[in-house]
């Protein structure tokens, strides 16, 4: 007999949602411990862009994130899901500021920690002015967080991947959990393309955006820490480990960071390719990376993939 | 005005400023007698993965051995845009240079932004958005994206967009596009010593605290993002 989808416990549900094809809310409530999801502003608030109508474009009640807590492992945390598939995930004025007040709020309250599900295009053209401020209000409210001895941690496995300023925040979080898919970059594929000419970066190379910016290379390069496999339960697992793992920021955060990226010039600046990069890493065979399933590549990536803990 | 007209205005006591190939790196005697750190891109050079390690050394070096407020001067490209760079993590790179000039703000060494060219995107990010105190000088030429770019996204034309944007400051380039937006807090005239704006400025320096959302409301370019951020804090704050 098959048991009604509502009787199935959420952890088997977890396990078989691709993390990538959910949606913001789907992610964010098989995620979190069943039921504890509570939205601040939701879209019954109808909170939506004031500036898409000036294009005649359709708003989102909800303009494209959600905000809010629940609790994960019983513990409370903060939450923020990017809809990706709403203009991009990208970053308008409403859907920033409710970034930046959750954030404002973990800093005062200091034990919560943040999680940020990071699913973006980067700035959302529109309104590019108040979406560029925006994310640059996030990084600095990241940081006071941070400062006031929160763990923000930025998930990243969504369909937009995590470009732009969300590169940029993604940056500033206290650790990252990352799939395959979750691909980290400042310029996207096209943005290079179009500025520096198809024999800099060949947009339509798919295997090439992937190797270069995508959650494989990111782990091996130490950018995260945590590699997931693309399921709710594996970010799930994931940001209780690093929950767990985050120590407190300080100066001496910041001056190992330094450390790290220099040392990462240096070990690496003469890399033509990802390939070249995971070969002076140490990986044999580098060019058989990208097939590796999620498990051997785990594997590879906790024996010989770098890491930025009590670095960022 | 160029680098040296604006350096020479902003220290006639002197300084020890140097420019290699668009970074800019140094120090200089305030009127005061106080020193203040010089950092930041010149020449409309684009901020990379290489430019941007050595910024973040020289305000970190600064913060183990200096005192004083730190200015960063900025007449950049946007960030830079290749293989190499995105191949290395320029996310992580231009992050961290954002995160050490706000550490240094919290802890005592307060920033400001001297935007006196162009700055787009990742680069501007990475600067004159990391600051506290944004100031824009007459001629600077901010552009989160250029309409040119935006136009073929859109899909609207040149002319449809430049209509629109007599109308709205949110998407269309410019200094005063972004003062409304509170992301430049002041515009300074470069017809008077700008040693005396900067003294002017440090003297009445606004607390550490980010408020540019407010000041976007106040000057009526972001009519919602104070309010929504003030009201989802106000709920997480409940939850305590």
């Amino acid at each position: 007999m098959t048991a009604p989808l509502s009787h199935i416990a959420p952890a088997e549900r977890a396990r078989s949602t691709s993390f990538n094809e959910a949606s913001a809310r789907t992610r964010l409530d098989l995620l979190l411990d069943a039921g504890s999801l509570v939205e601040f502003i939701g879209p019954e608030q109808r909170e939506v862009s004031p500036h898409l109508e000036i294009f005649g474009l359709p708003e989102q009640f909800d303009d494209g994130i959600v905000v809010g807590h629940g609790r994960l492992g019983g513990a409370p945390v903060f939450v923020a899901a990017q809809e990706g598939r709403f203009m991009g995930g990208a970053f308008g004025e409403v859907h920033g500021a409710k970034l930046t007040g959750l954030l404002r709020a973990a800093r005062e309250i200091g034990s919560i920690p943040v999680l940020i599900l990071l699913d973006t295009g980067g700035v959302r053209l529109q309104e590019a002015n108040a979406g560029e401020l925006a994310i640059a209000e996030i990084m600095r409210a990241v940081m006071e967080a941070r400062s006031a001895g929160v763990k923000v941690i930025g998930l990243i496995g969504g369909r937009s991947g995590c470009y732009g300023g969300g590169g940029l925040i993604a940056g500033c979080c206290s650790a990252l959990a990352v799939s395959e898919a979750g691909r980290i970059a400042v310029s996207g594929p096209e943005v290079i393309e179009t500025n520096r000419g198809v024999e800099e970066f060949d947009s339509r190379d798919r295997a090439l955006v992937w190797r270069t910016m995508g959650g494989k290379h990111r782990r091996l390069l130490g950018a995260a820490d945590v590699f997931a496999d693309d399921t709710v339960q594996d970010f799930r697992e994931a940001a209780l480990e690093l929950i767990g793992l985050i120590g407190p920021f300080g100066l001496d955060r910041l001056k190992a960071e330094q450390g790290r990226l220099a040392d990462r010039l240096r070990r690496f600046g003469a890399c033509q390719d990802a390939v070249d990069v995971w070969t002076v890493e140490g990986v044999a065979h580098a060019e058989t990376v990208p097939e590796l399933p999620a498990d051997q590549f785990i594997a590879l990536a906790d024996r010989i993939g770098r890491s930025s803990r009590d670095a960022r | 005005m160029t680098l040296d007209d604006i350096l020479a205005s902003l220290f006639p006591d002197g300084h020890e400023v140097r420019n290699d190939n668009g970074v800019i790196a140094g120090a200089a005697t305030l009127r005061s007698g106080g020193r203040i750190l010089v950092i930041g891109v010149s020449d409309r050079t684009a901020l990379g993965v290489d430019e941007a390690i050595r910024l973040s050394a020289h305000v970190l070096d600064s913060i183990d051995r200096g005192s004083g407020p730190i200015v960063v001067l900025v007449d950049s490209d946007s960030q830079r845009m290749s293989k190499r760079d995105e191949l290395l993590g320029l996310n992580e790179f231009l992050a961290h240079l954002a995160k050490v000039l706000i550490h240094a703000d919290m802890h005592g060494r307060p920033t400001i932004g001297l935007l006196y060219g162009h700055s787009a995107a990742g680069a501007l990010l990475a600067t004159g958005l990391a600051t506290r105190v944004l100031v824009g000088l007459p001629g600077a030429s901010p552009a989160v994206m250029d309409l040119p770019s935006m136009a073929k996204v859109t899909k609207l034309s040149m002319t449809a967009l430049e209509e629109k944007a007599k109308s709205t400051p949110v998407f269309a380039p410019g200094l005063s596009n972004l003062e409304q937006m509170g992301a430049v807090h002041m515009t300074w005239s470069d017809a008077t010593s700008l040693a005396d704006q900067l003294e002017a400025l440090l003297a009445d320096m606004p607390a550490a605290r980010d408020r540019r959302d407010a000041l976007g409301k106040e000057r009526g370019g972001r009519p919602k993002a104070a309010d929504i951020a003030e009201r989802v804090r106000d709920l997480a704050l409940q939850i305590r």
